[in-house]
């Protein structure tokens, strides 16, 4: 052989020279990184400083003179904890605060008299020690003097420490780790009772041939386009207090345990049912045959084929169902009562306590389950691809008269239970006082009459619903492109597609207390658009972007990666095949995501509830408030306007996809 | 001959084509890729001129995708230079080359029909709509397809889908063209057909052309040139026949057609010995008394009676065998001899059906057959 030397030569490898499409794709990439660094990371990091920032008074950091009462002979310097020593004046428990606690120096001094004509002198022992005078900082070691009226508006400021102290406290607290229990409790009830329904619709819509199966997948999809809170409304109207159905609870109260977990299957089970239903659905026809050439039983074929055949679908799903249930605010909010859960003692903690160093710490717990479903998912999820080959032959079933009535018989039941629940809300909404006076009434429906932001509320959810779904579809799909469809910069793809992945492991309540800190803080360049329209758009965007990027990221996936190298081949721009191609055939992909932005944002509770302000409220969180203030009836109206919102968005997506499919996608047939 | 081949190896880059005298069009120089640590290409220079029609053959994993995807500016080298027509492109991005390709997956775009795909490259700035209508009329005429303008890619055949990814990369008349594997989608008799078709067009347009393909029929029957690859390294380059007939390694003789490989000891630069048996074979530069493998293929394996001698002329390397099987090939019969002087090895020999009718051969029969010297090649040991 003519001799090739086996050894490459030294050097450094060749460098491609960057094309105009290379420096486009790439800044693009990084303006969507940090639209998510900004969104995400940076307000992620702030809520987990927070929760290992701990405050409190350090009076060793002050040293304060007194005069006699002249006012002109000072005493000796004695730093504030060598005169509490004397005084006892401050218990140790007094000395722990918040980041907005401020401690009134004069306590110091229990024969203070603000109309004496004594003197102070104030200074702190170090540059850091910093106190108030009425509302100005004063800060460093110089002598400050004062007389007795100004003195007695002198207030410390706590100095900040960082440690495990928060999360001590947290958990030395009985009535706060209960919540953890109770939410895991919570969370495990429902998952098991929630994958044992969803797998029976499952079988039956995928394993008989009853009827009117597209009824029942309709059907089943309703709990999507309402907010999570609205099952509990149904459930108080029925079997609350005052509930038409309160006897049939036999003593039990609604509110409480029970009603979380009646509430929570109703939320969850569309998504548990999509998740399984899938996994049913790949299976291959070919297992049974085996198994009925085998001569097994239909029950031993049910317990080998069937159940082992979707048992990814059943775990996965089984996380979903729970991470929901355990990170969901709006629910227990209205039915819990007393029944303390993790989502709930955040927006206790902040908006009831301002006490968002404690907010942080649940939030942290918070994240922990939230966290670990995602990553077990994720570790499914590459499992269940490769139970997809490509050579399966889909199961068809084969009419039974019997099993198909016992099918139909339970997808009723099911029906049944989602439709009452709407249909009570419904009710609610449309009488004067359900169940005592059943006139028909739209009185319900006037909002301005009640706190809670009336229709400006429901008109600002819209916006807000509109805005997330445009802005969120293009950052999903352009983001989700550059990574898949962009060549090199190998890290800078991983670190995106790491961020991207990151909010599915975010709960709402989470992401919006960390968005407090972050974004309501005056130093951020990014303050300004606290307490407006775009924090919330930002908010949703982020919340639901790993689904989104995921559903985009598939449909890029199944197209031809030879696309951009012919297009670079032709001299012509990417975002011409971008425009042209790329977009045209991934529009049902591209529609889906809006509409999916679309329905979650007119739902959404958690994220938002700490971020909108007195002109950006919205119809979700009004439902919350309205139900908080008594006025029931109206919060079930406005939960069906939701709910009315979302089935028009949803028909308007369906026509149109039609439309534009017929017209763009007449390629699709053959 | 045998320095005709050595001829042909990889070219010295020195701007000049070794066969021709000709400026060479594209001219590889030093190429290697590594991918971490696995080294695609090693070392491989090259040089095609214009006009040409090269394949780049060798087994999954030999480079020669590689090695196209790094002239088409996809996979960057990690060394060496790439010189298109006299300019440096060895580190230019995909857009700033002049080639048009073809994938495998012909990568038609699915929403736009058959005239506004060929259009995509054309329609740039400035140019009239007419002009861009004329030139996909006429491309679409040139693969003849121009009844199909209107239709969307899928709803064309396999083959039909081709030669439209092919109108599509010749659209902009680039200078290059590049076809990783056009055929291996197709089935057997529309690959056959299109083999011809394509050799036609390219013909025609005169383009220089790299063809990637793992099919040595393939290769065989559609290039000038021929660059057989193993490993990251160029074994041979070389034209068809010259591929076919004189194999520079044991590689390319193994891997082009079929063979028989025998052990053997070298006695002279045109005699060995297997086991014992003296044998005239090619000329060949190893040193006396190493190890060498002798290499005859099955068609060059000549068929004699055991009383006469079925050819004008002495026959060399006279054998006597027994036939052990045949096997029915329609256009031949494939036998599997066994000689008692070759060590009880078995030869496989492709003859005629005349042949075997004549000299009445059958299964459990004695015959003789003759290995002729210049068709008996040899390989060192290592090779």
């Amino acid at each position: 052989m003519a001799a090739a030397t086996l050894t490459m030569p030294a050097g450094r490898a060749l460098r491609p020279q960057m094309s105009s499409d290379d420096i486009i794709k790439r800044g693009l990439m990084i303006v969507i990184s940090l639209y998510l660094l900004v969104a995400l990371a940076a307000p992620l990091y702030v809520l987990l400083s927070k929760s290992v920032t701990t405050y409190h008074f350090d009076l060793a950091a002050f040293e304060i003179q007194r005069s006699d009462e002249t006012g002109a002979n000072f005493g000796p310097a004695k730093t504030a904890a060598a005169l509490n020593a004397e005084t006892h004046a401050i218990t140790p428990e007094q000395l722990e605060a918040g980041s907005g606690d401020r401690l009134s120096v004069t306590r110091l001094f229990p024969d203070f008299s603000f109309r004496s004509p004594v003197k102070y002198r104030i200074r702190g022992m170090d540059s850091a020690a910093s106190f108030l005078v009425g509302s100005e900082l004063h800060r460093g070691t110089d002598w400050l003097e004062l007389d007795s009226n100004t003195f007695r508006r002198v207030s410390l400021r706590p100095s900040t420490a960082t440690g495990l102290d928060n999360f001590v406290s947290y958990f030395s607290t009985p009535s706060l780790t209960q919540a953890i229990y109770n939410s895991v409790l919570m969370g495990v009830i429902t998952t098991v009772l929630v994958i044992a329904i969803a797998f029976g619709l499952a079988y039956a819509l995928n394993r008989s041939q009853m009827r009117l199966k597209g009824l029942f997948r309709l059907v089943t999809t309703i709990p999507i386009l309402v907010p999570s809170l609205l099952p509990g409304i149904a459930l108080v109207y029925l079997f609350g207090n005052q509930g038409l159905l309160k006897e049939a609870m036999m003593g039990y109260s609604i509110y409480g345990p029970i009603g979380i977990v009646v509430g929570s299957v109703f939320f969850t089970l569309p998504h548990a049912l999509l998740i399984v239903s899938t996994a049913l659905a790949i299976a291959d026809a070919r297992h049974y045959e085996a198994a009925a050439s085998l001569r097994a039983s239909k029950w031993r074929t049910f317990w080998t084929v069937t159940v082992p055949g979707a048992r990814y679908g059943i775990i996965s799903a089984a996380f979903v169902v729970f991470t929901m249930v355990v990170t969901d605010f709006g629910l227990p909010k209205v039915i819990g009562g007393q029944y303390n859960m993790l989502a709930v003692d955040i927006y206790k903690q902040v908006i009831g306590q301002q006490n968002f160093e404690m907010g942080a710490v649940v939030s942290v717990i918070l994240l922990v389950p939230a966290a670990a479903a995602f990553f077990v998912d994720r570790l499914i999820q590459k499992k269940q691809v490769a139970l997809l080959s490509a050579r399966s032959v889909p199961y068809q079933p084969k009419p039974n008269a019997r099993f198909d009535w016992i099918c139909f018989a339970y997808c009723a039941a099911v029906a049944l239970f989602i439709l009452t629940l709407i249909g009570v809300c419904q009710l609610a909404a449309t009488v004067k006082f359900w169940p005592y006076d059943l006139t028909p009434t739209l009185k319900n429906f006037r909002f301005d009459l009640v706190d809670g932001g009336g229709w400006g509320a429901y008109a600002n959810s819209i916006k807000m619903a509109l805005l997330t779904a445009i802005f969120g579809t293009v950052i999903v799909f352009v983001g989700a492109y550059m990574v898949e469809k962009s060549e090199g910069f190998p890290l800078g793809r991983t670190l995106f597609q790491f961020l991207a992945m990151l909010p599915m492991a975010v709960p709402g309540m989470v992401l919006g207390l960390a968005y407090i800190f972050f974004f309501n803080n005056p130093a951020n360049p990014f303050n300004a658009i606290y307490g407006t329209m775009a924090i919330l758009v930002v908010s949703t965007v982020t919340h639901f972007y790993t689904v989104s990027h995921l559903t985009a990221l598939t449909a890029l996936k199944q197209m031809d990666r030879e696309f951009e190298p012919v297009a670079a081949s032709l001299k012509q721009p990417f975002y011409k095949l971008f425009f042209r191609v790329t977009v045209p055939v991934s529009l049902p992909a591209i529609l889906d995501i809006s509409i999916y932005l679309f329905v979650n944002a007119m739902t959404t509770v958690s994220a938002v509830v700490f971020l909108y302000s007195t002109h950006t409220q919205l119809a979700s969180v009004a439902v919350l408030n309205m139900d908080d203030a008594g006025d029931v009836a109206p919060a079930a109206a406005m939960g069906m306007m939701i709910f009315y919102t979302n089935v028009v968005a949803r028909l308007v997506h369906a026509g149109i996809s039609r439309t534009l499919l017929t017209r763009t996608q007449a390629w699709r047939r053959r | 001959m045998r320095h005709e081949i050595v001829a042909a190896q990889p070219a010295t880059p020195t701007g000049v084509h070794p066969m021709t005298g000709k400026p060479a069009y594209l001219e590889i120089d030093g190429l290697w890729k590594a991918f971490g640590e696995f080294v695609a290409l090693k070392g491989v220079s090259l040089s095609i001129r214009e006009g040409e029609f090269v394949c780049f053959l060798g087994p999954s994993g030999c480079g020669k995708t590689t090695l196209l995807r790094a002239v088409a500016g996809l996979d960057l080298q990690t060394r060496g230079t790439i010189h298109q027509a006299g300019k440096d492109i060895s580190t230019l991005p995909p857009s700033k080359r002049d080639y048009g390709i073809v994938f495998q997956s012909y990568a038609l775009f699915p929403n736009l029909t058959i005239e506004r795909n060929i259009a995509f490259g054309l329609e740039n700035a400035g140019r009239p709509r007419a002009e861009i209508n004329a030139r996909v009329a006429e491309l679409l005429a040139l693969v003849g397809l121009a009844s199909q303008a209107k239709k969307y890619p899928a709803q064309l055949s396999g083959g039909q889908q081709q030669r439209i990814a092919l109108a599509r990369a010749m659209a902009v008349a680039p200078g290059l063209l590049l076809l990783d594997e056009p055929l291996s989608a197709l089935d057997a008799k529309v690959r056959v057909h299109l083999r011809h078709e394509i050799k036609e067009l390219q013909r025609k347009l005169g383009v220089t052309t790299i063809m990637v393909t793992h099919d040595q029929e393939e290769a065989l029957s559609m290039a000038d040139r021929i660059v057989v690859m193993n490993h990251g390294v160029i074994e041979q380059i070389g034209t068809p026949t010259e591929i076919y007939r004189q194999p520079s390694t044991l590689f390319v003789a193994d891997f082009i057609g079929e063979t028989n490989q025998i052990p053997a000891k070298v006695l002279a630069d045109d005699r060995l010995a297997v086991e014992g048996t003296e044998l005239a074979c090619a000329p060949h530069q190893l040193a006396l008394d190493s190890n060498a493998t002798a290499v005859i293929r099955p068609v060059d394996i000549i068929p004699h009676s055991m009383s006469g001698i079925d050819k004008v002329g002495t026959p060399e390397n006279l054998i006597e065998v027994i036939v052990k099987e045949m096997e029915f090939l329609g256009s031949f019969w494939r036998t599997r001899l066994s000689s008692p002087r070759l060590g009880s090895r078995i030869l496989i020999a492709d003859f005629s059906i005349n042949a075997v009718r004549r000299l009445g051969i059958a299964v459990g029969g004695a015959m003789r057959v003759e290995l002729p010297g210049e068709r008996l090649l040899v390989f060192g040991k290592a090779a």
